[in-house]
This record gives C-alpha cells, sequence and structure tokens, in this order.
C-alpha cells in the first residue's frame, strides 16, 4: 500500500508526524514502515562495511546523487599538505574516496574548501533542506532537525540498506515535546539550554521517543543555536530532536548552493511554511523549561546529564537517595579525580577544546572570540584549540578577523574536522588531564584514554581558557 | 545473518548503567574498514592495564584481573547482563560487532539506548529487555552462583534462570520473525522496488527540489 497514513484522524498532527506520513513508502499490518530517504550523509567510519557489502551482493546504490560524502572523523587538524599521518586512519580516509570514485558518490576530499564535520556541512551546503529525511552512520545526525527535517543516526547495516534501497525500515516513535519559554539572560547560549534540559530529563529521558523543541526561547534562537539543541538530542536518549520551520529557517537557505532557486524556491518555501505541529496535535510526553532560570552549564561527570550550573557545586553521592545511582556517581567521581561539594569554579583546566558539530559554526567562533578578545590563555593551561566545522566556516572566520584574536591569545588555529570531540585523529587529552571543551560526550576515554572532559558552551570555554579554571562568563 | 532461536549460556554480570558504545569499543579500533576483529578489543579500557592501538597483539597485553570479562568462566560467556540504558551514546555498530565477536548472543538489560537496539537485530544480538527487578534478581542469581547457564528462548520469549524461574520479554513481532529466519533486510525490501519507484515518481511532483541529484564524486 503506498500514500499517506493516518494515525490521528480526530487530532491534528505534531512535526514529527507530518515529516514521517509525507515519507511513508509502504506499511506493512504490524506498523512497520518502509520511509524514503532524501539525504544520505557518509563519513569515513561508518560506511566502508557498507560499500564492502554492497560489492559482495553485487548491488548497487539506488540513488547515488542522494548521497554526499566527507571524511571528517579522522581527517589531521594541523598540516594538510602533508597528509595524514597515521596509516590506518589514511587507508580508512583513502576507502572512502575509493569508493565514492567506484559508486559515484559525490565527495568534498580533504583538500576541498567545502570539506568539514558531516553536520556543519550539511546545512551549510544546502544539501539537507527542511521538509527532508536526512540518514548518516552518526548518532549527531539529528542536528539536521534544527531546519523541520527528519534527521537522525544509523548504524553501518543501515547505511548498507539506504544505499541499496533509499529506504529504511522504521516504526514510529512516540513524540515529546520540550517547550523552554521565556527569555534567556546574557550569556546563556543554545548549549547551556540544552545541558539544562538533559540535566532535567536525563541521558535515557527522550529514550523511544522524538523530541520537538519549541517555546519563545527556542524560536528566539538563531538555526545555528537551533542546531547546537538538536545535536545533543541523542544525548537525551532521542534519535532525532527537531524544531518547527519559521521564517527565520526560510531565510537561511536562500543562499546554500544545493538548495532551490528563484521560483523553484519560492514552491519549496511555501511547502516548508507548513512544517510545524497543528495547534490541536498531542505529544505523549510533555516537559517544560523555564528559560529565564537556565544558567550557564558545566558537566561534572561522565555522562551528559551530569550537569551543573557553573554557580553550583559537584554533587555529593551521599545525598542521592538511589543507590545505583550514588555508585554511578561515585564512579564518575573517582574517574573525573573530583571531590563532591567543590564549586565549579575552583576547578582547574589543563586544555580547552571548542569545536565539534555541537559548536564549530561561525556563531560560535563568534562567541568564543567575543569572551577572548584582549585576554591570554592562562599559564597552567598546556592546549587551548579552535577547530572550525568546515573550510568554509574558518574562511568566514578568518574574513572576520577572528583567527588573529585566538592566536593573539595563544588558542591554536586549526583546520576543520571532528578533532579531539572524539579524538580518532591526534588532537587528544593525555590521562588525567581535564579539558574544557564544546563537544558532546563527556564518556571515560572519550576525548583520550583516562583524559576528564568537561562540556560547556564556547563562550563559557574561551572564559576557562583566560581563566585557566571554569568561570561564570556573566562575570568574566 | 545468523539466526536466532534458543540459546543455552553462561551470564556475565557489568553492574554498570549507562554502558556508552564508546566503553565498549574505542574510537582507535573504529578505524578498521573490516567488520571482525573487534572482540578481542570488546570494553579495552576496563579489560586491559595498559594503553590499546590497532594492530597489537592484545593477547600480550596486561589484563584487569577485577574486570569480569578477565574472570573465569565470565571469560566464557555468550550473555552479557548490565543496567539501564545499556548501548547509549555513538552509533558505532562496531560496539554489537565487538559483543558478537567475543562470543556474546543477547544482552539482558532493564533498557537500551535506541541505534544500539536496533544495531543489535542486523546481526543476530539479541537485546533482552526485563523489568528493573527482574535483572535486580538475575544479578543476584549469578553471584550466588557464577557460572550457571541461563536459557533464552525467542519463539516462546522466555529467559529461565538457573533456579527454575522464567521471565517474559516483549520484542517486535518482525524482529522476532527476521532474527529467527536470519533474513537479509535489503533482498526483502528490494522485494518492493516497484512501491519505491512509484513513491519517487510522485515525489518528483509534490518536492522537485529535493530531487536535483549530486553528480559524481569529483565535479563541481
Amino acid at each position: 500500500m503506498t500514500g499517506l497514513h493516518e494515525d490521528k484522524p480526530m487530532a491534528g498532527k505534531t512535526l514529527y508526524e507530518k515529516l514521517f506520513d509525507a515519507h511513508v513508502v509502504r506499511q506493512q499490518e504490524d506498523g512497520t514502515a518502509l520511509l524514503y530517504i532524501d539525504r544520505h550523509l557518509v563519513h569515513e567510519v561508518t560506511s566502508p562495511q557498507a560499500f564492502e557489502g554492497l560489492r559482495l551482493a553485487g548491488r548497487k546504490p539506488w540513488r547515488p546523487g542522494a548521497m554526499l560524502a566527507v571524511p571528517d572523523h579522522n581527517v589531521p587538524t594541523t598540516n594538510r599538505a602533508g597528509g595524514i599521518v597515521d596509516p590506518v586512519s589514511r587507508e580508512q580516509v583513502n576507502t572512502l574516496g575509493r569508493n565514492c570514485q567506484e559508486f559515484g558518490v559525490k565527495e568534498f576530499p580533504m583538500a576541498d574548501l567545502r570539506q568539514g564535520i558531516v553536520h556543519i556541512i550539511g546545512p551549510e551546503e544546502g544539501f539537507t533542506l527542511p521538509g527532508s529525511t536526512v540518514v548518516c552512520g552518526d548518532s549527531h545526525t539529528s542536528t539536521h532537525g534544527a531546519i523541520g527535517a527528519l534527521a537522525f543516526g544509523i548504524g553501518t547495516s543501515e547505511v548498507e540498506h539506504v544505499m541499496a534501497t533509499q529506504t529504511l525500515l522504521q516504526k514510529r516513535t512516540k513524540t515529546l515535546q520540550v517547550r523552554v519559554d521565556g527569555d534567556l539572560g546574557p550569556g546563556v547560549t543554545a548549549k547551556d539550554v540544552v545541558l539544562a534540559i538533559i540535566g532535567k530529563i536525563g541521558t535515557a529521558g527522550g529514550t523511544g521517543y522524538a523530541i520537538e523543541f519549541a517555546g519563545s526561547a527556542i524560536e528566539s534562537l538563531s538555526i545555528e543555536g537551533r542546531m547546537s539543541v538538536c545535536n545533543m538530542s541523542i544525548e537525551a536518549g532521542a534519535r532525532a530532536g527537531m524544531v518547527a520551520v519559521d521564517e527565520k529557517t526560510i531565510e537561511y537557505f536562500r543562499d546554500k548552493p544545493y538548495a532551490p532557486t528563484g521560483e523553484m524556491f519560492e514552491r519549496a518555501a511555501e511547502y516548508w511554511r507548513t512544517l510545524k505541529s497543528d495547534p490541536d496535535a498531542e505529544f505523549d510526553k510533555v516537559v517544560t523549561l523555564d528559560a529565564t532560570r537556565i544558567e550557564p552549564q558545566v558537566s561534572w561527570g561522565t555522562s551528559p546529564e551530569m550537569v551543573v550550573p557553573v554557580t553550583g557545586k559537584v554533587p555529593d553521592p551521599a545525598a542521592e537517595p538511589d543507590p545505583v545511582k550514588a555508585e554511578g556517581m561515585r564512579k564518575a567521581l573517582a574517574y573525573m579525580g573530583l571531590e563532591a561539594n567543590t564549586p565549579m569554579t575552583n576547578i582547574p583546566i589543563d586544555k580547552v577544546f571548542i569545536g565539534s558539530c555541537t559548536n564549530a559554526r561561525i556563531e560560535d567562533l563568534r562567541a568564543a572570540a567575543a569572551v577572548i578578545k584582549g585576554g591570554r590563555v592562562a599559564d597552567n593551561v598546556t592546549l587551548a584549540m579552535v577547530v572550525p566545522g568546515s573550510g568554509l566556516v574558518r574562511e568566514q572566520a578568518e574574513k572576520e578577523g577572528l583567527d588573529k584574536i585566538f592566536l593573539e591569545a595563544g588558542f591554536e588555529w586549526r583546520e576543520p574536522g571532528c578533532s579531539m570531540c572524539l579524538a580518532m585523529n591526534a588532537d587528544r587529552l593525555e590521562p588525567g588531564e581535564r579539558c574544557a571543551s564544546t563537544s558532546n560526550r563527556n564518556f571515560e576515554g572519550r576525548q583520550g584514554q583516562g583524559g576528564r572532559t568537561h562540556l560547556l558552551s564556547p563562550a563559557m570555554a574561551a572564559a576557562a581558557g583566560i581563566a585557566g579554571h571554569f568561570v561564570d562568563v556573566r562575570q568574566a | 545473518m545468523q539466526p536466532f532461536t534458543t540459546h543455552k549460556g553462561i551470564v556475565a554480570p557489568l553492574d554498570r548503567s549507562n554502558v556508552d558504545t564508546d566503553a565498549i569499543i574505542p574510537k582507535q579500533y573504529l578505524k578498521s574498514v573490516k567488520r571482525t576483529g573487534f572482540g578481542p578489543t570488546a570494553f579495552d579500557d576496563w579489560r586491559y592495564l595498559d594503553p590499546g592501538e590497532p594492530g597489537m597483539d592484545h593477547s600480550k597485553r596486561r589484563e584487569n584481573p577485577d574486570f569480569v570479562l578477565n574472570k573465569s568462566p565470565f571469560d566464557h560467556a555468550t550473555i552479557l547482563l548490565a543496567r539501564e540504558n545499556f548501548g547509549c551514546g555513538s552509533s558505532r555498530e562496531h560496539a554489537v560487532w565487538a559483543l558478537t565477536d567475543f562470543g556474546f548472543r543477547a544482552v539482558i538489560a532493564p533498557s537500551f539506548a535506541d541505534i544500539f537496539f536496533n544495531n543489535s537485530f542486523k546481526n543476530g544480538l539479541l537485546p533482552i529487555a526485563l523489568k528493573e527487578e527482574e535483572v535486580d534478581a538475575l544479578f543476584g542469581l549469578v553471584k550466588d552462583n557464577p557460572g550457571a547457564e541461563v536459557e533464552i528462548d525467542l519463539p516462546n520469549q522466555t529467559v529461565t534462570a538457573p533456579n527454575g524461574t522464567q521471565y517474559r520479554f516483549d520484542i517486535d513481532s518482525f524482529r522476532k520473525h527476521c532474527l529467527i529466519e536470519g533474513l537479509d533486510d535489503i533482498a526483502l525490501t528490494l522485494g518492493h522496488s516497484e512501491e519505491i519507484k512509484a513513491y519517487e515518481t510522485a515525489q518528483v511532483e509534490r518536492t522537485p527540489w529535493l530531487f536535483n541529484d549530486l553528480r559524481g564524486h569529483t565535479g563541481g
């Protein structure tokens, strides 16, 4: 059976339901749908086994022109001209190039100005668009939900399935609306909003749900800010996070290379304006936050839900009534080398990482530069680095002179890639090193074995780099 | 894919919640372009005392004697028991490949992260969600009687503990069918090629801007 599925004939539809229903190719009796995929982003780490699977089965990609590939996880952020030193990383990046050549897939190779982190370049190029379904073998694909797309991460078997069929087998998930209403205070950013949400609902709070972020505080964010929020949906357990389309979304795509132009743009925009939840749509769950009470956030533990306002203290497991949770907190404190009840602003840092698919867009770099301007990296900070999200972000930042602000303050200005967010390239923490990081995961060993990660906003990371310890950016 | 019907095996208790896929298989091993060989480096940071790199002979590394999978009889376990939100974080399917390559056929926990849960079914690894108190009871049984075998019956959707207690679990009927038969999803979907083409034909009219395909791999 082909066509739209009317699940809730009485109530209106949520944005998720609209996007899902518009992509159903067929539906089985048990509710499993074959969902059409419009955009498939590919990177070097989760694709080689999928391409190999196609080869072994003698299959071809269904629609190679719906794919865009880029190496990002393994690429060096220094001395690009020298190539990749690590032979294993080099082989993986070369394998991506060979596979794209063989199967006719468009790739932005390492030397291309447009190369960058897969989730930065998708919207930047207008490759991912409102109303599209977007997948990638990467959990942070949720980022693209910020533009009113249904976007989620998949494993390598599903990458192969999408390559071969342009579809995925999916069941509708439940819907969760996270409403953030009110005005955000000065110095409080999109990153603080999403960390506060994760702190409230927990890392499994969104498991089994698609999240729609709504409310006046979300509406007030720029498209890039909304991307930072949707990016971390997966840290709240949800594969997909999204924000309704508004005029900001439409303006964002007016000058993007692969976005429609002229009359076609106006026709697309007319459709995009329908991409919002109906006023009478019902969500399975609603969570609300008061924007006026959100402070700049810093994580203290080894899970993104282990987060407190910078004005707070490291929590005490002795005060946690749930014994399993208390034990988890003790393990986290031991790994992080922290004492309970230490004020967050008393914690010194060794490194600063400003980058990642969460926070490496131009607005993030502007926010960091604004805090850094005229300052100097503290003596106890051994490395402070800024890694732009793409070659185009890097170019724009240089036009604005941001690179000079970073360099004069003692920050390193690097080439684009995932870098120390997951430390697959040479950028990593040494055992015991403590990092103020604008990335998305503070898991044990994430940024290097034994490394200690604290998640925060670009402005907060910049301020910590200058002070040598966490500080409230509102007083920096 | 290896089909799954029934399985009886030793249960390894990993008493942690929020076990993330970075912990199951650290990033340095994701540089492999293969699906196999991840077993020796499953839980690498917890399992070994020295840092690991791809290409090492992992049998010569220093094992952490306190880690459950280094202790007999759990080094031969085929069922992993853990706490809530197992498999959270990165979408890396390498985490599932590491578990199956180690020899695991099933993971039992109160809850799983969505992407890991999905990836498991594609590789013949059965994720079983039991109630928190049932998982608690299993942890107790394994502690009192390490090495006792637990039996999993997928057609009947039951887990039978060594003391005879039986727990029922839920599973999506389509996933169950695919797992029991060891079906290849892609071949199944390609059986609906005509419907996919019909959808595309209709969509080209509705949203033509989504069908402006990119060309080649090096072109502008």
